[in-house]
């Protein structure tokens, strides 16, 4: 791994105009939920720039495969059989390797496994719909799963939300730390969705949307969508290591 | 022309959603056997070395309200001020305590709770020390961005009065947000995401 040498510097400052803001009111919940004073911006110590890492002895044979990590023996989840792969990187462009990724989503029906879930949509006995992986020397990762529905929620009288994977990220710092979501070429409810909207800039939805990727499908099997997803990149240099001012 | 930097954009968030539970502590929700435990559950064992302490609280919204629906994670030094991670090169922590601890508010009370470890002093980028801290990070249903804040020790006024980030707030009267009251072996922190005791929250 390329832990031997770990980098140390502060982060990049976060675009917050390429970021969702707080106060997005068509998403009505982040009404009441979103601070209205500004945030208070200090120079990334050693508190932000470290963070958890976690190895592979934490992983499960099946925790990348949301067809089978919930399923009775010899049985399977139902739905369209997918692949999701793809790399996690940093704003340099360089892959981020042992990255804790945990996604969880709705079954084929647009139902998730929770207890304040009412969608009429039924449960699938052989989905709970969470999995998790470590990203490779590469940054590169690989789930198997079923196309999550997209589901109706209280927001207006009849939203939608476009099928979806919810993706939670580590970085090497805890100042990476993200949550987002990743969305499915060609959904037509993505442009309606009041929380895709919370982010203002096309590009940065875009970047959101997997692509098709028949080059990696399972013949016969399972098609695949490609996901990147990029982390907050770092300074590192001979001049970046004074933060402990000696 | 010039040459492209070649930088790519950071992802942008989304939120959590009310179903953060499933993919992040699914345990917590009664869906055993995909995971033997939920991440971040415990950070400490028998051995760790530190005074034993617990952090509880709520995040309130706008209204007043408790969320019952966040996700709450801290990350600490260890008692000497170490950092459990491959970026920290200045010596080893404490390997008997993870340092990062994971915890959702309460479904009905919207109360969080860790058990932890009182955390050492750690150095600000021009060696100065900076008072005992833990860093927290708040997701839930309606934060589109993951919200950055500390939590300072109310029984620490002499570090919290020298801390180079406490120093450099405009709004003193703002400060109390950021600060722990002790009852006990217990520090609330409570968290307001609006209003006049709105908690003061970063851009790290
Ligand atoms: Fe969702």
């Amino acid at each position: 791994m390329s832990n031997l040498n770990p980098e140390t510097g502060p982060f990049f400052p976060r675009d917050r105009s390429w970021q969702p803001k707080a106060y997005t009111p068509d998403y009505k919940t982040s009404v009441v939920r979103s601070p209205q004073k500004a945030l208070i911006s200090f120079p990334n110590t050693i508190s932000e720039i470290t963070g958890p890492v976690f190895g592979h002895n934490i992983l499960g044979e099946l925790d990348h495969d949301l067809i089978c990590n919930f399923a009775k023996p010899g049985e399977s989840a139902l739905g369209e059989r997918i692949i999701v792969h793809g790399r996690v990187l940093d704003e340099r462009g360089r892959g981020v390797p042992g990255a804790l990724i945990e996604v969880w989503q709705a079954n084929a029906g647009g139902r998730y496994r929770h207890k304040n879930e009412g969608y009429i949509a039924p449960l699938d006995p052989n989905f709970g719909g969470c999995g998790r992986t470590i990203t490779n020397e590469d940054g590169a990762y690989e789930f198997r799963t079923v196309k999550p529905g997209p589901y109706p929620w209280p927001n207006g009288v009849n939203d939608w939300r476009p099928a979806h994977i919810h993706f939670s990220l580590f970085g090497a710092g805890f100042a990476q730390r993200l949550i987002t979501q990743m969305y499915f070429e060609g959904d037509p409810l993505i442009p309606l969705c009041p929380i895709v909207n919370a982010i203002s800039d096309a590009r940065a939805i875009e970047q959101l949307i997997a692509p098709l990727d028949m080059a990696n499908t399972i013949p016969m099997d399972a098609r695949a969508y490609k996901f990147d997803i990029v982390l907050r990149g770092r300074r590192s240099g001979p001049f970046e290591n004074k933060l402990e001012g000696n | 022309m010039v040459q492209s930097l070649n930088r790519l954009k950071e992802s942008a968030s989304q939120t959590a959603g009310p179903y953060v539970h499933i993919g992040c502590t699914p345990n917590f929700l009664g869906m055993a056997g995909v995971y033997p435990d939920d991440l971040g559950h415990a950070m400490v064992n028998d051995k760790t070395s530190g005074e034993r302490i617990t952090v509880t609280g709520c995040v309130f919204d706008g209204t007043g309200t408790p969320l019952k629906d966040a996700l709450i994670e801290i990350w600490q030094a260890d008692a000497n001020g170490l950092y459990n991670s491959p970026s920290e090169l200045r010596g080893s922590a404490d390997p008997n305590f993870t340092g990062w601890g994971r915890q959702p508010t309460d479904l009905e009370t919207g109360v969080f709770s860790f058990q932890t470890i009182k955390p050492g002093r750690v150095p600000f980028g021009d060696g100065r020390d900076q008072a005992p801290h833990i860093s927290f990070w708040i997701v839930a249903r309606g934060i589109n961005l993951g919200l950055n804040t500390r939590m300072y020790f109310g029984d620490e006024e002499a570090a919290n009065q020298e801390d180079p980030i406490l120093a450099r707030l405009e709004h003193k009267v703002r400060v109390p947000t950021l600060i722990a009251e002790r009852q006990g072996d217990t520090y609330t922190f409570d968290i307001h995401l609006q209003g006049e005791r709105e908690t003061i929250f970063f851009d790290i």
